[in-house]
């Protein structure tokens, strides 16, 4: 009884850290649930008065209207860069980016390895859905073998395009990254596991470990031009044997701390 | 030829195919990508390459690459693309190679937004990139002008080894119109690239593209020899369009989009009785200066319009010397003037003039 | 002589490709035309609209302020377009979807519940079509014959199955206006 009140509370009241609003996200897409994980990991930990948010160039470039949060909006790949300045000047407070995966793994590559190189205490928030959204549908790096978008209307050849890239795999190589998983949001299940791993994204900055990506599977209906139930479905079928699940880099300090949060 | 109804995005990225152009490198942005997913259906049909770029300025150095190997290349952007291809497109002036790009104008500074906009004009006219150089800025008006200068622009990098830029707006990226597309030219065989190109020293010395000249009289010579190409330019390449001014008392100068509708107020101005003609300028750089000197000695008073905060007015007003009134009107940040309001400003422009005299 | 033509509605609603086939039969019959949409991420989800400017002679602006005709699809691009529309200017309105009348006095208003036609033929997507057909009634340049042709010509091949369900559509709204 008491367990059903508690997740029905989860479930439905706004977090403070969002605005009483609703979003233009088109009806589906898991940006909107990324956004809420992120605002109550927020709550939770009480830092919404010390945390700065950088927005990437995508369709979350209007994150700062749902969040009650100060916010900057980086030009197009650059928010790790922007996020360093912000947390530099602003050493005690909570620095993160929202990014896609045009943003950060295409015109922000440079940006979020170097971010990641020098140990940032910032922490990331990817949001791979296989394309690029905001534009219309083009491939992404992470675009899957053989997926047809607008500019690989043959299907993605990797001969031609390259391979989909795994940015967890590559930041997990980098010294100066402390946290870096992959979760999914195409169960309710996943999306707490993704939760969970947002709020360590969070507790590594606190610890000053260096830089904590959490990236997330996500979806976009849109584009894709599936139903958004069928696109959970292509997230679980398609792009999991693609991106595995799991922890590619947990630093000791972490795993000592166990899950006291 | 026929002609067909196409949108300007894909009208000029095929005009680009058939004037023989090779490579095009490319990132997606609004109001241009239609251009890039054109580009990214039809260029692999033909056996020619299409690579959607890591970002812009990836693209821009990809196609400075193409041009060092002597294959007709370009590329395409909006204006937040369009300001990473800076540094690329000063390093390309730097080393006199030919290449093409179209910039899909959109409102800003910053992100701005993807509606219609001009306030690029200085950013392409005026150099953009670092140090001293000119580049070729043709500004289309309509969806047949955008092809043909298109078509035209990879001849013209080729003659000067020069960089062209085709200027429009997001309007004329998204807009259809009827127009007719050029013939399919061939890509230009290997063996007939230009002498400088990069195609390995078989047979002959080895040589090298660079825009570094590290003693300053050696740079300075190299700026003397863009100057002098840049005065062939000047002397060659000027284009605009003029529409009733031979007897015009007042004179718009308008170009691309602003242009056009300046053309629907000179419409509604002459059947209200008022003697009003539009030069629109085609080649931003080189500017029409010489016609405009000869405007000023006719009209009473020039308006310019554009939608920006007011970029070409310098030109014009450079161009005429203090020799009478040049007055400015511009909307921005994405806003199309409507052919009423330039009226508005040519009744205002007439009625100050009319008091001084 | 010209007339302009703009068409508003939902995004889905089919305005873009209503706009496009009048563009497309103007060519068709050797008239100069311009088509110029809404765009970007202003179509997700939300409004759509297009400009359709028809002419003899060459076309300046592409946009214009007050249009000859409108075609609105529903309330918001009704409230939206009959304050602008020119002093006996057509607005063909979707009375399925808008449920307040036309307080202009001076403007010719045609009243069409062109969704629930559309239901009634069996598609609610022919709508836009039905919503053409009325305006045929009161457009300059183009006749219903040169539409029908249009539609024939420029309907995509993926959808020409349903050739003559647009072109029922497009005389039912014809004969609604009359
Ligand atoms: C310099 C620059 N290049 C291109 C763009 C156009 N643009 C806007 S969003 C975007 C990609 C967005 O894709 P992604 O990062 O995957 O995020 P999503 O929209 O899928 O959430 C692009 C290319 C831009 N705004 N600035
Ligand atoms: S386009 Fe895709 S990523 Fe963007 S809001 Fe819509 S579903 Fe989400």
């Amino acid at each position: 009884m008491e367990k059903t009140e508690m997740i029905e509370s989860l479930i439905y009241t706004k977090p403070r850290s969002l605005q009483p609003i609703g979003t233009h996200y088109c009806p589906g897409c898991t940006h909107g649930i990324a956004h809420r994980l992120v605002a109550e990991v927020i709550d939770e930990m009480g830092i919404r008065e010390q945390t700065i948010g950088v927005a990437p160039v995508g369709c979350a470039v209007f994150i700062y209207n749902y969040f009650d949060v100060d916010f900057a909006e980086a030009s197009h790949g650059r928010a790790p860069a922007m996020a360093t300045g912000i947390k530099r000047a602003n050493p005690d407070k909570f620095v993160f980016t929202y990014q896609g995966d045009g943003d950060l793994a295409s015109i922000g590559a440079a940006e979020i390895l170097h971010a990641a190189n020098r140990g940032e205490k910032i922490s990331v928030i990817f949001i791979n859905n296989g394309i690029y959204g905001m534009t219309g549908g083009q491939m992404a790096p992470t675009t899957i073998e053989g997926w047809k978008t607008t500019s690989s209307p043959m299907g993605r050849n990797v001969e031609l395009h390259g391979y989909p890239i795994r940015m967890s795999e590559i930041l997990a190589q980098i010294e100066g990254s402390a946290y870096i998983v992959r979760r999914s949001l195409h169960n309710v299940a996943n999306i707490r596991r993704a939760k969970k791993a947002i709020r360590t994204a969070f507790e590594v900055q606190r610890m000053g470990l260096g830089l904590a990506m959490v990236e997330l599977l996500s979806s976009c209906p849109t584009n894709w031009k599936i139903s958004p139930d069928e696109a959970l479905k292509v997230i679980e079928e398609k792009m999991l044997p693609v991106y595995p699940l799991g922890d590619f880099k947990v630093d000791p300090a972490i795993q000592k701390h166990g899950k006291g949060w | 030829m026929k002609k067909e109804l196409l949108k300007g995005n894909v009208a000029f990225a095929e005009a680009a195919i058939r004037a023989g152009c090779e490579a095009y490198f490319g990132y997606p942005i609004t109001p241009q990508t239609e251009a890039l997913e054109h580009m990214s259906k039809r260029m692999p049909e033909l056996g020619r390459t299409f690579i959607q770029a890591e970002s812009e300025v990836a693209a821009i150095n990809m196609v400075y690459g193409a041009a060092c190997a002597g294959i007709q290349t370009m590329t395409s952007s909006s204006s937040p693309g369009v300001s990473l291809m800076m540094e690329g497109l000063s390093y390309i002036a730097g080393s006199e190679v030919p290449v093409v790009i179209v910039d899909i104008m959109r409102g800003g500074p910053g992100l701005g937004n993807i509606a219609p906009a001009q306030g690029d004009y200085n950013q392409m006219v005026k150099g953009g990139g670092h140090g001293d150089y000119r580049i070729i800025v043709l500004a289309p008006a309509t969806i047949q002008e955008l092809i043909d200068l298109t078509y035209e622009a990879f001849g013209l990098a080729d003659k000067y080894r020069t960089i062209v830029a085709v200027l429009a707006d997001g309007s004329l990226g998204q807009m259809m119109e009827p127009a007719v597309l050029p013939e399919m030219r061939p890509v230009r065989p290997v063996d007939k690239r230009p002498a400088w190109a990069l195609t390995g020293a078989k047979g002959r010395d080895s040589h090298f593209i660079t825009s570094i000249y590290l003693e300053p009289l050696d740079e300075e010579k190299f700026n003397q020899k863009l100057l002098e190409t840049e005065a062939k330019i000047e002397a060659n390449e000027v284009r605009y369009k003029e529409l009733l001014l031979d007897d015009a008392e007042i004179a718009i100068v308008a170009f691309g989009t602003a242009g056009r509708v300046a053309q629907t107020a000179v419409k509604i101005a002459r059947e209200n009785g008022i003697k009003v003609g539009l030069l629109r300028p085609i080649s931003l750089y080189p500017f029409p200066t010489d016609r405009i000197r000869r405007l000023a000695d006719q009209v009473d008073g020039m308006l310019v319009t554009e939608m920006n905060s007011g970029q070409m007015v310098e030109d014009v007003r450079l161009a005429v010397e203090g020799r009478l009134p040049v007055s400015f009107y511009g909307r921005m940040g994405g806003v199309i003037p409507m052919p009423e309001e330039i009226l508005d400003e040519v009744r205002k422009l007439k009625a100050s003039i009319t008091e001084k005299v | 002589m010209q007339t302009s033509i703009i068409i508003s509605g939902f995004g889905g609603q089919g305005v873009l490709f209503a706009g496009q086939l009048l563009a497309y039969t103007a060519l068709d019959n050797d008239l100069h035309v311009t088509w110029f949409p809404s765009y970007g991420p202003e179509m997700r989800g939300g409004t759509a609209h297009c400009t359709v400017i028809i002419s003899d002679d060459e076309i300046g602006s592409p946009v214009i302020r007050n249009p000859d005709a409108a075609i609105v699809m529903n309330l918001p691009s009704l409230d939206k377009y009959e304050p602008l529309m020119l002093p006996k200017g057509v607005l063909v309105i979707n009375t399925s979807l808008v449920d307040r009348s036309v307080a202009r006095q001076d403007i010719d208003s045609v009243m069409v519940p062109a969704s629930e036609i559309a239901d009634e033929l069996g598609n609610r997507r022919l709508a836009n079509i039905i919503m053409l057909g009325a305006l045929l009634q009161r457009l300059p340049f183009l006749s219903i014959e040169m539409l029908e042709k249009g539609i024939d010509a420029h309907i995509p091949e993926r959808h020409r199955d349903m050739l003559d369900a647009n072109l029922k559509a497009l005389h039912r709204g014809f004969s609604e206006a009359s």
